[in-house]
């Protein structure tokens, strides 16, 4: 496969794209291209049709209601689901963990359908979830920053991702849902950048192996002064 | 249509504040001069919340028989307010938080600061605006832009427009002075019974793609845009061309600035519009501007470590939009981030940052949370180096010129360290 560019699809960063998402898009085409496998990114945006064609499909974060639009339109345009059936790496992040699941209730109390790639449901919870959050992972511990009011169960149909050290993630100890190749966390933004394991995880999903490795002092720095943190409390 | 000319404003009776505000403003005084002169720091703000703890009621109080002007928004109100300030000082003394400190305790202190100032122009936190315009009842309200800046800690960007939206209907005798290329701004100022729509150019359009009314993605034909559920640009009343503001009438303020930048002359020229509604000719109003060589320390020319410096600030994706055309061409950069509670401690938002034009060129990793810019520079394909303490970044640099852009704390930290805090 590594004659044919991979192509990274970033899923309505015009209505998904609260946090800095577009950087998971950025860490895994160059991930890709130092290895020395060809690598684009392809924009989907908000009224076009979803391609079906794509190697990976990354969902950002969002506010309630561009959160209800983008699920929408990606249930209007079943791009997404086709290409999840077949196999292709789906990976969200906050309200693209809500969206990939069964159901979301927005803070107005509206319930909203999902595209169900997940077997997720999540409903507003009483306070916002605001911090550094820790959760430990089969990709090792995963860090980042939450800031989320949603409390998410995971059903039978996918499993957590990780269990929460620090911080709230899905609200019962858990964070994220993973299904097949479909894959969700509450650590928002640039998840990939501060997480490599976890972007070498679908690295290896899309090109059939595991990636070779791929030495990066910045982020290992990067990595031990935020668990640090966390370690601290600097959680705010 | 003028207001209240400035001369009916110094004119109108001053009517003495009750009792307990005058003993809350002396008491605020003398606080803010033991606490200047034991160096403890910005005295002005202890005064202020001294003030209030004495007095609840006290902005109220202290706005009474003056005309006030609030400015707000994501980026330029220091150096929005502050040139109205400059503009409306020929008119007589003017009551300003300079400094920058946004939030009630450093109104308060401003306002303590000069009780008679017939004139107040007070930059305000997005989220206090709300909560003060109801106190001081402003004559006029400048809105800015709204963008993302430190969604952790003041939520997101479309619940502060809602806010705001809410502040300015209930505000029927403030006149709004908002840039109608952003579309957030322009939603909430919709809601104001006196709107003066200033064309100032866009923003960075990535933040208010979402619609503030519906949350549907904003289309953009040239200069116009609209949005299915029917908020769509206003004609404005003002417009920024090139280096000059024109009004509808056909009056016309050059803006000869020393201050560079895009943004810049949309601060500008929103200033122009504000002072015009005052009473202020535009065309003098203009003319004031060009004085202004810097703002509370920012575009300053400075020496560090043998080198010299300019000194910028960007906090948040928009802003550093605005900074990275100015930089110039060849000279080394160094970049700090901090992430303090009032820097906003979520650096996701460097991800937002186009840092990959600064290839080609040295740059310095800095701040309490370089580690994090190093990551993002790397991804950016910028070569870098990192050092932690700024100053020290920049006396390792080969002698020479250096731009040295900071987010907030960082900012704050350096004119504390060059003393001239
Ligand atoms: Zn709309």
């Amino acid at each position: 496969m590594a004659e044919s560019a991979v192509r990274i699809g970033l899923v309505l960063p015009d209505v998904l794209g609260t946090y800095g998402d577009s950087g998971n898009a950025v860490v895994l085409r160059q991930r890709l291209r130092w290895r020395g496998v060809p690598a684009d990114v392809v924009a989907i945006h908000y009224g076009d049709p979803v391609p079906d064609c794509l190697d990976v499909y990354l969902l950002g974060g969002g506010e309630d209601e561009a959160q209800a639009l983008a699920a929408g339109h990606l249930r209007e345009h079943p791009g997404l689901r086709r290409a999840a059936a077949r196999g292709a790496v789906v990976f969200g992040v906050c309200a693209g963990l809500q969206v990939l699941g069964t159901s979301f209730v927005s803070g107005d109390g509206k319930r909203h359908e999902g595209l169900g790639l997940l077997d997720v449901d999540t409903a507003p919870g009483r306070r916002r979830a605001v911090g550094e959050i820790v959760a430990d992972s089969g990709a090792g511990p995963l860090t980042g920053f939450e800031n989320h009011l949603g409390v998410t169960t995971v059903g039978p149909g996918s499993s957590p991702l990780g269990r929460v050290r620090t911080g709230t993630g899905n609200g019962d100890g858990t964070d994220g849902a993973v299904t097949g190749h479909v894959l969700a966390t509450y650590l928002h933004g640039p998840a990939l950048a501060r997480n490599p394991a976890l972007a070498d995880l679908l690295i290896g999903w899309v090109t059939g192996s595991p990636p070779p490795d791929l030495p990066l002092p910045e982020v290992d720095e990067l990595r031990r002064e935020r668990l640090r943190a966390a370690r601290r409390g600097a959680r705010r | 249509m003028p207001l209240d000319s400035p001369v009916q404003a110094e004119r109108r009776a001053r009517t003495a504040p009750p009792r307990r505000t005058r003993v809350a403003v002396a008491l605020a005084r003398a606080a803010a001069a033991v606490s200047r002169g034991t160096g403890a720091g910005a005295g002005g703000v202890v005064g202020g919340r001294i003030a209030a703890a004495l007095d609840p009621d006290v902005v109220r109080h202290l706005g009474r028989d003056r005309t006030v002007v609030l400015v707000t928004g994501t980026n330029g109100k220091t150096t929005t307010a502050s040139m109205l300030t400059r503009v409306l000082e020929p008119l007589g003394p003017v009551a300003a938080n300079r400094d920058g400190a946004n939030m009630p305790d450093g109104l308060i202190a401003a306002l303590v600061d000069r009780p008679d100032a017939p004139f107040a122009v007070l930059e305000v936190d997005e989220n206090y605006v709300a909560d003060v315009a109801q106190r001081l009842r402003p004559a006029c309200l400048v809105l800015l832009n709204l963008s993302r800046d430190q969604l952790d800690r003041v939520g997101e960007v479309r619940a502060v427009e809602r806010g705001l939206r809410a502040a300015v209907a209930g505000l029927p005798g403030t006149a709004v002075v908002a840039n109608c290329d952003d579309p957030l701004a322009t939603s909430a100022a919709m809601a104001s019974a006196r709107p003066v729509w200033v064309s100032a150019g866009g923003s960075w359009t990535a933040d208010a793609l979402a619609c503030g009314r519906c949350g549907r993605p904003i289309q953009h034909d040239g200069p116009a845009w609209r949005c299915r559920c029917g908020l769509a640009r206003p004609r404005p009343d003002w417009v920024l061309a090139g280096d000059r503001a024109v009004d509808s009438a056909g009056r016309t303020a050059p803006l000869a600035l020393q201050l560079p930048g895009r943004a810049n002359a949309a601060n500008a020229a929103m200033a122009v519009a504000a002072a015009a509604l005052l009473g202020v000719d535009p065309a003098a109003a203009g003319a004031r501007l060009a004085t202004i060589t810097e703002v509370a320390g920012r575009y300053r020319r400075t020496t560090l470590a043998g080198h010299p410096v300019r000194v910028l600030l960007a906090k948040n994706p928009a802003g550093w939009r605005e900074t990275l055309p100015l930089l110039g061409d060849r000279s080394p950069v160094v970049i700090a981030v901090n992430g303090r509670e009032a820097d906003g401690r979520d650096l996701s938002w460097l991800w937002d940052v186009p840092f990959e034009v600064l290839r080609g060129r040295p740059v310095v990793a800095a701040g309490e949370r370089s580690a994090d810019l190093a990551v993002r520079l790397t991804y950016a394909g910028v070569p870098h180096v990192r050092c932690a303490d700024p100053v020290r970044a920049v006396a390792g640099l080969p002698p020479g010129p250096v731009e040295l852009v900071a987010n907030y704390t960082a900012f704050r930290q350096l004119g504390q360290r060059s003393g001239d805090g």
